[in-house]
């Protein structure tokens, strides 16, 4: 790993550079919400001042950029009954994601391990995750945030480079050649000793700012044998099924694959669609047949994936711990609150 | 439009079904969205032997096989219409929230005292108007089209896979998954209220996507969980009479809300 300093307004040079000639992907605000703060979202920019590198943490991931919420797999053209495939990948040009913080760097790897380095690799995702350059962004905690109960709170790969703020000067890793050979364009400098102090002083500091925590200790045990626990009635009996927690969730990848027809009949399409395992729809297969047609068990099948599931097959857990689903589940339904409650310590007892 | 000569898809005959429109107590603003759409609306008719739509065409015939019924039922010479109907066609879809649940029309049933709110509305003058009613309410329905209005698209696509024979399927998901899908910001994070986490969805969040709260006009998801949907109204400040102007403008969710009904008047 190489690590380098540099001024402030740098950044705005570099990033003026990789915008000249490539698309650029960054945090925006977006709007405000009722109490007049702002509302983030990851957004396609051209000026530098519209990028917010201080924002806390956006409404839904970066993930349409790789597993777009709809996305075309194959069209059909039909002539005279015969019928001609195409298959494209939905990606024009190679982009940037600039300011991802650690925890959705962390879900692109975590992203990874099923739709790029497993057996059947999923093309449309790969051909998207390889032409990607990924900044990353150090953050501020937020209340909701527990990345670092799920070992989320620091990227160690999966970005090109990524950045610190040391206050005075940015502190960045570079991991890659391009990474390397975009920051020759602007000034930097070898860190000092000053600044590796420094550096560990930040890092203390944002360390001290978590405070909502998850206990993962024999987690994926412990729900094994909570497979029956009350609790998910109590969890199910206030889920709207509204499909919301998956939606914003940056690391939930199942899809569903809807066939349509034109209604000139001259092209057909295979549509998938990223779906929730909470909404009614997906449990449903042929024939009409519902394999959890009750709320709690489609929720709890949300967190045995994640938490059991995912940790079995990959000794993780598919969850980095952004909280995104607990801030945007009207029901107030958070993963702290719903694991502590499998636990024995929730608020339902 | 009455070309005949059958029509193949990847080798398969279609099926042209004869198809009629009829109206009842409505705006007719669900007919006139299958008509909207120019630009699709010749290949929609070549799908189907169109032999009544007086919002397009003069001519009649009894000669159907499905009947789209827009409209709620409202008089006693309705229901007579409307069995007759049931008789002569082999499938009936009930087209828009007026026919699947009553629509806005079902409000006046509110009114404890129909007679005195008659008599206000329309003086001397004597109307024949009984009670509110859905299509379902009078005969069977096979098939719902859901929305006030319609959704264009959603027609077209029960009408394509009725001819080449695919199943036909609606989201039994809210509002909610179409509202994320377009990246809209939650109404509820600038205070409004949102009938989106229990209303089905198919409209592709049309409303939250023009920054105004779902008003439930395509009815319940499945599964819908209205009890944590009014709580969650309520923690965010709304009146109980906000919430259930809301859950009743378009009669979907009456049936899950019965006791309440005729509260007002
Ligand atoms: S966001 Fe909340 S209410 Fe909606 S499906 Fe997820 S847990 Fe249930
Ligand atoms: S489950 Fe919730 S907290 Fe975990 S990664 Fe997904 S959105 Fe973030
Ligand atoms: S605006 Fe309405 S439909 Fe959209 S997410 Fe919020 S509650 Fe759901
Ligand atoms: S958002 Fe709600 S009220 Fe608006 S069209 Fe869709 S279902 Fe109807």
């Amino acid at each position: 790993m190489i690590f380098r300093v540099f001024e402030k307004e740098e950044l705005k040079q570099l990033f003026d550079i990789l915008s000249d000639h490539n698309r650029v992907v960054a945090p925006v605000e977006a709007g405000r919400d009722g109490s007049g703060r702002p509302v983030y979202a990851f957004s396609d920019v051209r000026e530098f001042n519209d990028i917010r590198l201080n924002h806390t943490v956006t409404k839904l991931p970066a993930k349409r950029y790789f597993l777009p919420f709809k996305e075309d797999l194959a069209t059909f053209t039909i002539e005279n009954d015969n019928w001609h495939k195409s298959i494209a990948y939905n990606i024009e040009q190679p982009f940037i994601l600039f300011g991802l913080h650690p925890c959705d760097i962390n879900a692109l790897n975590k992203l990874d391990k099923v739709l790029l380095h497993s057996v059947y690799p999923m093309p449309y995702y790969a051909a998207k995750r390889k032409n990607m350059f990924i900044i990353g962004f150090d953050c501020i905690p937020q209340p909701y945030c527990f990345c670092r109960s799920m070992g989320a709170d620091t990227a160690l790969h999966g970005f090109d480079m990524f950045i610190t703020d040391l206050g005075a000067r940015y502190f960045v890793e570079i991991l890659t050649d391009t990474a390397y050979n975009f920051l020759r364009h602007i000034r930097t400098e070898e860190p000092g000793e000053d600044d590796h102090i420094l550096y560990m002083k930040v890092v203390a500091e944002r360390n001290e700012k978590f405070t909502a925590h998850v206990d993962t200790t024999d987690l994926a045990k412990i729900l094994d044998m909570e497979f029956q626990s009350d609790v998910w009635k109590y969890w199910g009996d206030r889920c709207l099924a509204c499909g919301t927690c998956a939606n914003v969730c940056p690391t939930c990848y199942c899809y569903g694959v809807e066939e349509t027809v034109d209604i000139d009949l001259k092209g057909a399409r295979k549509t998938k669609m990223l779906y929730s395992c909470n909404v009614m729809d997906f449990a449903e297969v042929a024939g009409g047949h519902n394999f959890r047609p009750e709320r709690h068990t489609r929720l709890k099948y949300r967190y045995y994936h994640k938490h059991r599931g995912f940790v079995e097959a990959f000794e993780e857990s598919l969850c980095v711990g952004c909280g995104r689903c607990g801030e945007s589940c009207l029901a107030d339904i958070t993963v702290p609150e719903v694991i502590a409650s499998v636990r024995g310590s929730g608020r339902n007892e | 439009m009455a070309e005949s000569r059958t029509r193949t898809y990847l080798g398969v005959p279609l099926y042209r079904p004869r198809v009629a429109f009829f109206e009842f107590s409505s705006c007719e603003g669900c007919q006139l969205q299958i008509l909207n759409n120019e630009s699709t609306l010749l290949d929609f008719l070549s799908l189907v032997e169109v032999v009544n739509f007086r919002e397009a065409m003069t001519e009649r015939s009894e000669d159907y096989e499905i009947a789209f019924v827009e409209g709620s039922i409202t008089t006693e010479e309705e229901i007579k219409r409307l069995k007759k109907i049931r008789k002569n066609a082999k499938t009936l879809a009930a087209m828009g929230s007026c026919a699947c649940f009553g629509g806005v029309n079902q409000l006046k049933n509110r009114f404890r005292n129909p007679a005195s709110a008659k008599r206000e509305v329309y003086g001397s003058h004597p109307v024949d108007s009984g009670p509110v009613r859905a299509v379902e309410d009078v005969v069977g329905v096979d098939l719902r089209i859901y929305g006030c209005p319609i959704s264009k698209d959603e027609v077209e696509k029960i009408v394509l896979h009725i001819a080449i024979g695919k199943s036909i399927v609606v989201p039994k998901y809210p509002v909610c998954m179409e509202c994320k899908r377009n990246e809209n910001i939650c109404l509820f994070e600038f205070g409004e209220p949102c009938l989106g986490p229990v209303t089905r969805a198919g409209c592709d969040s049309w409303c939250p996507s023009n920054r105004a709260g779902c008003w439930g006009c395509r009815g319940p998801a499945e599964d819908v969980n209205l009890r944590q949907m009014r709580k969650i109204m309520e923690e965010n400040g709304f009146s109980e009479e906000t919430i259930i102007d809301r859950l009743e403008c378009f009669g979907g969710f009456l049936s899950l809300m019965k006791p309440e009904r005729g509260r007002h008047g």
